[in-house]
């Protein structure tokens, strides 16, 4: 019994696990095919129908109360379309997506100041 | 005109006799005038005629079929088109006009206007909307009444959403017995204008050459005093190919041309919205289509920097510096007042909507509660009911129906002397505050635009920053849409003359793009700027024909495909809606993409006869790539490089 019990711990806290960091490899996958670059790009840079999320400074709950419950021109995703998991996964491809570097680092826009 | 001492073509085809009819003399070339008793009296040897040839020369001469004229009524026309000084003819060419045609190539020399070949009258009307924005002169475009129009009728719509001028005559054969077969029956129509009667601001349909060159005048006159729309102006075959009578050559006349003032608005109201101005603490400028000539960027200017104003742009003009501190500051949402400039989307500009009210239920004013609304357009001179581009109707404070670039002189004096010293000071603190806002919108913007910087497909970030790089130093006009490509250049690059950016569609009809691009090339050529296009893929798709007509005609422009391989416009609703469902959105790309194949515009350019480059795909080959394309451009040629980008 104490085993049968360490091991649904040992369960529970994967899944903990995978829920608050998320499967970046499949969430690159879910983000082409669910067509988050379509807005927000494929580098996640943004553009004028979506914000820049690469980087996203949301952790993995932000990002789903987000999805579910958007504001602007987002649609909303149901679960039933896209999982809580999914979305974890997908936050984890984001958060490997570079984000903004400093302007003087590409001299074609450093010249424009 | 005396219709009864015309002479009409079935008068000739029965059979012109010399004394049939009074016209018909001015048509045949007459043999020089002999006086019989001079003739006898210098030849008296001569043999006596016989009865026969006494019959000849003194009974009714024989019928003869005469099939030439030396003054078409086309020719006239051509006079009365002439004297409004269009520029060009943009045309496909088309039967119905084709006496008008031929007068303007050959009695009008094909100069002023000059004919343009079009391969389609989709681009003959935009090609004119896109000449106009650059130039502020109208172009002269001719369509079959019928099937000419039918093509032409979407880029007349976008023209007259975008308040831009385009003369349209409309050949059409309104007699019966001049229409010679099948396919003239089938190009020939009762009303022809009546197809776009909505979305054009006058039309007629002339009988009379006296007719047509009144109503030609009238045209031009209405379509230039503001708002400024499409006029149509039918030309019937008839008149076009039939010779003028001697009395009409006599009594036609051109009418004089005089182009109205622009209405400025009421002194009162101005000076009421000026009260209301300089008292304010925050106001906002929304800008529209505010700049209708090179004078009305300095007079925007000018009232902004009075009232230290921050200037939302609508980007329908060039409208503002980009780079002046007040470019794109200050905000609706915290203004207490909003001074909308012919903007045609003002409620857009003071309301919002969620995504679940965009199903048309609910909205919300953005403004805070209070906040005086005061608009000036000519468009509140100007209302049809059955196209929607008017937009919703907004509650405002003030309506100022007039030419905002034309009130704009006594709003900004009246703003002027009102301005006491003490709100001069607040006026300058809030100044400072926008300017720095300026900065930071700036250094936001150059920092966005490194996210992706090195990515395939290539950002319309580095698209925007690798063409400015090319073309800072160059006397450069932008002379397509930035709506499509995240309003980059209006971002990174430094607009600050008329011609450095022309707007959009007016009405979202895709396939204004290219041939907008070429025409306003065009109108760049005689300056020697470098005319610059970045071309949505969608829209070549409908019009590609229009880079044959820019290579034909020499006109240089340089288009950067945005080659993103979608309508993704489309498939952002696609994804909205199955979202909405609940049904998931890996369907949504079917009907939207534009993949397998992918389209090579670099090859389609190559078979118009254009310089092309690419498909380009790593964003480091794009600079070099730009650097060749220009020299070419410089040259005088148009050039095209393939890009492939990013969705937006």
């Amino acid at each position: 019994m104490k085993i049968i019990g360490l091991f649904v711990a040992a369960l529970g806290l994967s899944i903990g696990f995978a829920q608050s960091n998320g499967n970046a490899e499949n969430g690159k996958k879910l983000f082409l095919r669910d067509g988050c670059w379509e807005c927000h790009g494929y580098a996640g840079q943004g553009s004028r129908d979506g914000a820049r999320i690469a980087s996203t400074a949301l952790n993995a709950q932000g990002l789903i109360r987000y999805v579910r419950r958007p504001s602007g021109a987002m649609p909303a995703y149901v679960d039933k379309v896209i999982t809580d998991q999914e979305l974890t996964d997908i936050w984890a491809y984001l958060k490997t997506l570079p984000g903004p570097k400093p302007v003087k680092d590409v001299p074609l826009l450093n010249t424009l100041r | 005109m005396a219709k009864s001492k015309k002479l009409d073509r079935r008068g000739f085809l029965k059979g012109a006799t010399a004394g049939a009819a009074a016209g018909a003399a001015a048509l045949v070339v007459k043999p020089p005038a002999v006086n019989a008793q001079e003739t006898a009296q210098a030849r008296p040897a001569a043999p006596l005629a016989t009865p026969r040839q006494v019959a000849l020369e003194t009974g009714a001469p024989p019928h003869v079929d005469v099939y030439t004229t030396d003054r078409p009524g086309a020719d006239f026309m051509v006079d009365v088109l002439k004297s409004l000084n269009f520029d060009y003819i943009f045309a496909n060419p088309g039967s119905s006009f084709r006496g008008l045609q031929e007068s303007f190539i050959n009695y009008g020399k094909n100069t002023k206007p000059e004919w343009i070949t079009c391969t389609h009258e989709e681009i003959s009307v935009a090609m004119a909307h896109g000449y106009y924005k650059i130039e502020g002169k109208p172009i002269l475009t001719l369509a079959h009444g019928t099937v000419g129009l039918q093509h032409a009728s979407m880029a007349l719509y976008n023209a007259y959403a975008d308040r831009v001028p385009v003369y349209l005559i409309l050949g059409n054969e309104q007699e019966i017995a001049f229409r010679r077969s099948d396919v003239e029956w089938a190009h020939s129509v009762q009303d022809a204008a009546s197809m776009v009667r909505d979305y054009t601001k006058w039309d007629d349909s002339p009988v009379s050459l006296g007719h047509f060159a009144e109503s030609a005048v009238r045209a031009y006159k209405v379509m230039m005093t503001p708002p400024m729309e499409p006029v149509v102006l039918c030309a019937n075959g008839q008149l076009q190919e039939e010779p003028m009578s001697e009395d009409d050559r006599r009594s036609l006349r051109v009418p004089k041309s005089v182009i109205p003032a622009p209405p400025a608005g009421d002194a009162a109201a101005v000076e009421q919205a000026a009260k209301w101005l300089v008292a304010a603490e925050n106001p906002v400028i929304v800008a529209g289509r505010v700049a209708r000539t090179p004078a009305g960027i300095k007079l925007l200017v000018e009232l902004a920097e009075t009232l230290q104003a921050g200037v939302q742009d609508r980007k329908f003009r060039m409208n503002f510096p980009s780079h002046h501190p007040l470019f794109n500051t200050g905000s609706v949402a915290a203004a207490d007042v909003v001074l909308g400039l012919e903007v045609p989307d003002f409620w857009n500009a003071t309301h919002t909507q969620t995504p679940i009210n965009r199903m048309g239920m609910q909205s919300r004013p953005i403004t805070k509660p209070g906040a005086k609304l005061v608009t000036v357009t000519a468009g509140d001179l100007f209302s049809r009911s059955n196209y929607q581009d008017f937009g919703r109707y907004t509650e405002v404070d003030l309506a100022i129906a007039a030419d905002a670039e034309a009130t704009l002189p006594a709003l900004t004096e009246a703003c002027k002397r009102l301005i006491t010293s003490d709100r001069k000071r607040a006026i300058e603190q809030r100044g400072k505050k926008l300017a720095e806002e300026h900065r930071r919108n700036r250094e936001r913007d150059l920092e966005q635009a490194t996210v992706g910087w090195d990515a395939s497909p290539v950002t319309t970030a580095r698209m925007a920053a690798e063409l400015w790089n090319q073309i800072k130093n160059e006397d450069w006009s932008l002379v397509s849409d930035t709506t499509f490509v995240s309003w980059w250049p209006l971002r990174l690059w430094d607009f600050d003359k008329p011609y450095h950016y022309i707007g959009g569609h007016g009405a979202y009809g895709i396939g204004y793009g290219a041939p907008a691009a070429v025409g306003a090339a065009l109108a760049n050529k005689k300056y020697g700027r470098i005319s610059v296009n970045i071309q949505c893929d969608g829209d070549l798709n409908y019009v590609p024909g229009v880079l044959w007509t820019a290579a034909h005609h020499r006109i240089p422009l340089l288009s950067i495909m945005h080659n993103n391989r979608a309508y993704h416009q489309e498939h952002m609703f696609l994804q909205d809606m199955a979202s909405r469902a609940g049904r998931g959105v890996e369907n949504a790309g079917i009907g939207v993409t534009l993949e397998d194949p992918h389209i090579n515009y670099a090859t389609m350019a190559k078979a118009y006869g254009m310089y092309s480059s690419g498909p380009i795909e790593n964003p480091n080959d794009f600079g070099p790539a730009l650097k060749a394309a220009l020299e070419v451009v410089k040259k005088g040629e148009p050039a095209l490089i393939d890009l492939v980008t990013q969705p937006r």
